[in-house]
């Protein structure tokens, strides 16, 4: 075989350790627990000043006045920043671009960005905010999203108060049931509540252009907003990711990015902002409130015939990803079950509540809580236990879900409920007052204790839907270090702490059998990646990762096949070297290297998905589903109200 | 003003501290210890606990003045050089950590409770760690993390099996 060195005939029979498979620890482990992560608040700069934001105190309201000299005076103060100053278009969005950067003639929500400070002190930034006046008119709010769907509030946008509408008709929108259940239903507002706050630290560069840290979920979306907002080049705006303290969403509109920018651009210093948590929730967007009415029809003995439903989601003042959430809240809403016959009007409407947008499962979530609520109404008059009436309507693979689109993936939904059943239940309190309802207060010491049981089960889409062009992009560089073949992996991918670093290297691990992967921190240096959202950065990321270093490995194998002769087709790599089938190397890949490097970069994408019909809501709209069950046990003082911390048991599909 | 304390096994001065400072922000802004995490800066969820005079605090809450002359281990203090304190191992060995925003205060907690009570119950450790907030990992494998800790502490003998 002409390979040369000895060591290289002893067959490599070992995969090399934390592949995909393994249990590898987090690269970014030891530094978060001993502090050494630098997170997106935790950056510093000589010279550096620290921008703040005024906001609206108004729900809604004309600004007629905005005087910035008083606040300029304040001692430190070196630039006060108003709409006048937004140097590009004055509006971003995720999906629509309706959101001013800062309020020109109008606020439509409190907490509203107007002005903005910055000053070499914290303090001096807060100070100078007080010294801004601005002149409000307030107007009448509306805060009522079934007025603004009827159409009976003032517009608050241009195109009218409904950001979308899908309405979904699956069989025979007039199909009849012996047994009907209808309930109304509401989910309130709710947030992500990340701890690490929204922050990071803006720097001009000498080409006019600035470069950004910051935490986030999207780096590319952000890249284009920004630089609409700032009217550069895009290429001029360079974005890296700082630490992420959680997402959950949250992070997926701007929040401080443009205005960071502004402040760097306008003072040519580094500029840091750091939300305070009162102001982080008015900062960013929040989960949906719904208000869901919903009939199901079913046989006497509990199969489903018909579900109808009309969802009314609160979107707020700007559509952020109102749009998605309406589509999923509607294309998921019959929930996890064969249902033959679906009619579901599905509305997201704009309000002067604060916005909202991303959060884990939206949709999905809201629409969850009606459908599980009346599945167990109709467990209840049909007469069957509510793990029973689950099971006898299970989704299996090859369903149809409301869209008229087939599952052709593993549905084990029946499945998941039989296993949350069948887990041991938590033991009581047993005189453990921690335990009991009221806790160290000791109101009670068992009696009046009651335990309920509780069952649900949904179903969520996995990647963006709806013929979204959902890809990815990896760079993967293959070299030689001091005699020791090493992968560099980079992607614009968000690591918001669920271990999306972790499995990149697993995967070039695996698929090019080199030990030390090393992933770059992700950036707009490299093409997108998606956003760190709807579930998808394993798979999509992953598989861009998994794409560039299998051109990597054909590479190598090419030529170490050059090299020894053999077929490059029967050729993997193992254990740092270039093995046969049979595991005899042929070559070593820090030989076969030298002072060369191979890199590939490969753009990936799932099979595509469809829009839905707007007439029906029947499509292909999602690549996948994934499932889940629960079962929560809660106990409950029935004379007081008061109830012990419940325990969740949880089982899902795809395991991921 | 100025500040000057132990931090760290280490004297350290801060100057032109405004006295509206905490404790936490001259940590953070002042002395290049951001280990200690601003998640609330209000007393409510425990990332910037830090040890002051031996007792854990919330950083945010004790006033930069209050610091004066006394000794602040922090986050960054509980290594011993490169090798993990024990609970900082179990941290990373049992998937505590997701974003690990929370993880800094966690750590200080788990490690104060450890130091009072070297084999605590599950309700003990909840109990210990009922200031922190965690929105990540649903707090199982914070439990179970200290529970690693607590074993690798005990002497020989005293160890669970398994
Ligand atoms: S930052 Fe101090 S308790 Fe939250
Ligand atoms: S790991 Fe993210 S808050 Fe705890």
């Amino acid at each position: 075989m002409g390979t040369g060195p000895g060591v290289l005939t002893d067959p490599v029979t070992t995969a090399v350790r934390g592949g995909v498979g393994d249990s590898p620890r987090r690269p970014d482990g030891t530094l978060k627990v001993t502090g050494e992560f630098a997170y997106s608040s935790d950056l510093w700069m000589d010279g550096m000043l620290w921008g703040l934001t005024l906001r609206s105190p108004h729900a809604h309201a004309r600004v007629t006045r905005i005087e910035t000299a008083r606040a300029l005076a304040v001692p430190g103060v070196f630039a006060v920043l108003t709409h006048e100053d937004v140097p590009g278009t004055n509006l971003y969005g995720l999906e629509i671009r309706d959101q001013p950067v800062l309020a020109a003639d109008r606020v439509r929500y409190q907490g509203e960005p107007v002005a903005l400070v910055a000053a070499e002190h914290p303090e001096a930034a807060r100070r100078a905010l007080d010294l801004v006046e601005v002149d409000f008119d307030p107007l009448p709010p509306v805060t009522d999203a079934r007025e603004s769907v009827h159409g009976t509030s003032p517009s608050l946008h241009p195109g009218g108060n409904v950001v979308r509408h899908v309405r979904i008709r699956h069989g025979d929108e007039h199909a009849r049931a012996d047994v009907v259940v209808t309930g109304d239903y509401e989910v309130g507002m709710q947030d992500q509540a990340f701890l690490g706050p929204e922050s990071g630290l803006a720097v001009p560069s000498p080409d006019g252009g600035v470069d950004l840290y910051v935490a986030t979920q999207w780096l590319h979306v952000d890249r284009d907003q920004v630089a609409a907002a700032l009217g550069l080049a895009p290429e001029l705006v360079r974005i890296t990711l700082a630490g992420v303290g959680g997402a959950f969403g949250a992070r997926e509109d701007l929040s401080i990015q443009v205005h960071a920018c502004m402040l760097a651009l306008r003072t040519r210093r580094a500029v840091k902002m750091v939300s305070s948590r009162e102001e982080s929730f008015f900062g960013h967007v929040h989960r949906h409130p719904a208000r869901m009415r919903y009939e199901h029809g079913a046989t006497r003995d509990g199969r489903l015939v018909y579900v109808k439903a009309e969802t009314i989601l609160d979107g707020g003042a700007y559509a952020s990803s109102t749009p998605a959430v309406v589509t999923n809240a509607a294309t998921l809403g019959a929930g996890p079950y064969d249902v033959p016959n679906v009619a579901i009007d599905c509305y997201g409407a704009y309000t002067n509540n604060p916005p909202c947008g991303a959060m884990r499962g939206f949709g999905a979530v809201q629409a969850a809580f009606a459908y599980e609520s009346q599945m167990d109404r109709l467990a209840a008059v049909v007469g069957i236990d509510p793990v029973e009436i689950r099971i006898r309507n299970a989704l299996t693979e090859g369903s149809r879900i409301a869209t008229g689109q087939r599952v052709d993936s593993a549905a084990p939904v029946a499945e998941l409920v039989r296993r949350v059943r069948d887990m041991p239940l938590p033991p009581s309190a047993d005189g453990d007052l921690r335990a009991m309802p009221g806790g160290v207060a000791n109101t009670t010491h068992g009696e009046g204790v009651r335990r309920g049981v509780g069952y649900a089960v949904g179903l969520k889409n996995v990647c963006f839907s709806a013929g979204f062009d959902d890809y990815s992009t990896a760079r993967v560089v293959l070299e030689a270090v001091a005699g020791e073949p090493v992968v560099l992996v980079h992607t614009a991918a968000v690591e918001v702490g669920q271990g999306l670093v972790t499995l990149q290297a697993q995967i070039a691990r695996t698929e090019l059998g080199v030990a030390r992967v090393t992933v770059a921190t992700a950036d707009t240096q490299v093409g997108g990646a998606g956003s760190t959202s709807a579930s998808r950065q394993s798979y999509v990321t992953g598989g861009a990762v998994q794409a560039a270093c299998r051109q990597v490995a054909e590479e190598v194998r090419r030529r170490a096949a050059e090299r020894s002769g053999a077929d490059p087709g029967a050729l993997d790599l193992a254990g740092g070297k270039v093995v046969t089938r049979d595991g005899v190397p042929v070559a070593d890949m820090a030989d076969l290297l030298g002072d060369d490097r191979v890199e590939r970069t490969v753009e990936w994408r799932h099979r595509p998905t469809s829009p839905i019909d707007p007439a029906t809501g029947q499509g292909d709209a999602h690549v996948q589903l994934a499932f889940a069950a629960h079962r929560a046990v809660v106990d409950v003082d029935v004379e007081l109200g008061l109830s012990s911390t419940g325990w969740c048991a949880t089982r899902r599909s795809p395991t991921t | 003003m100025k500040v000057t304390c132990m931090v760290n096994g280490e004297e350290r001065v801060a100057d032109g501290v405004w006295a509206g400072e905490s404790l936490l922000y001259v940590l953070r802004e002042r002395l290049g210890l951001p280990g200690s995490k601003n998640a609330c800066e209000q007393g409510e969820c425990g990332s910037c606990t830090v040890y002051l005079d031996g007792l854990p605090v919330c950083s945010c809450l004790v006033a930069a003045g209050q610091a004066e002359g006394r000794v602040v281990v922090t986050v960054e203090g509980l290594s011993e050089g490169e090798r993990l304190h024990p609970v900082q191992e179990a941290f990373v060995a049992a998937g505590a950590v997701q974003c690990g925003f929370c993880t800094p205060g966690l750590v200080v907690a788990a490690h104060d409770l450890l130091e009072r009570d070297p084999d605590p119950s599950e309700a003990d450790i909840r109990e210990a760690l009922a200031g922190n907030l965690c929105r990540c990992t649903g707090y199982e494998k914070i439990i179970e993390a200290v529970h690693v800790a607590a074993r690798r502490r005990l002497p020989e003998g005293r160890r669970e099996v398994g």
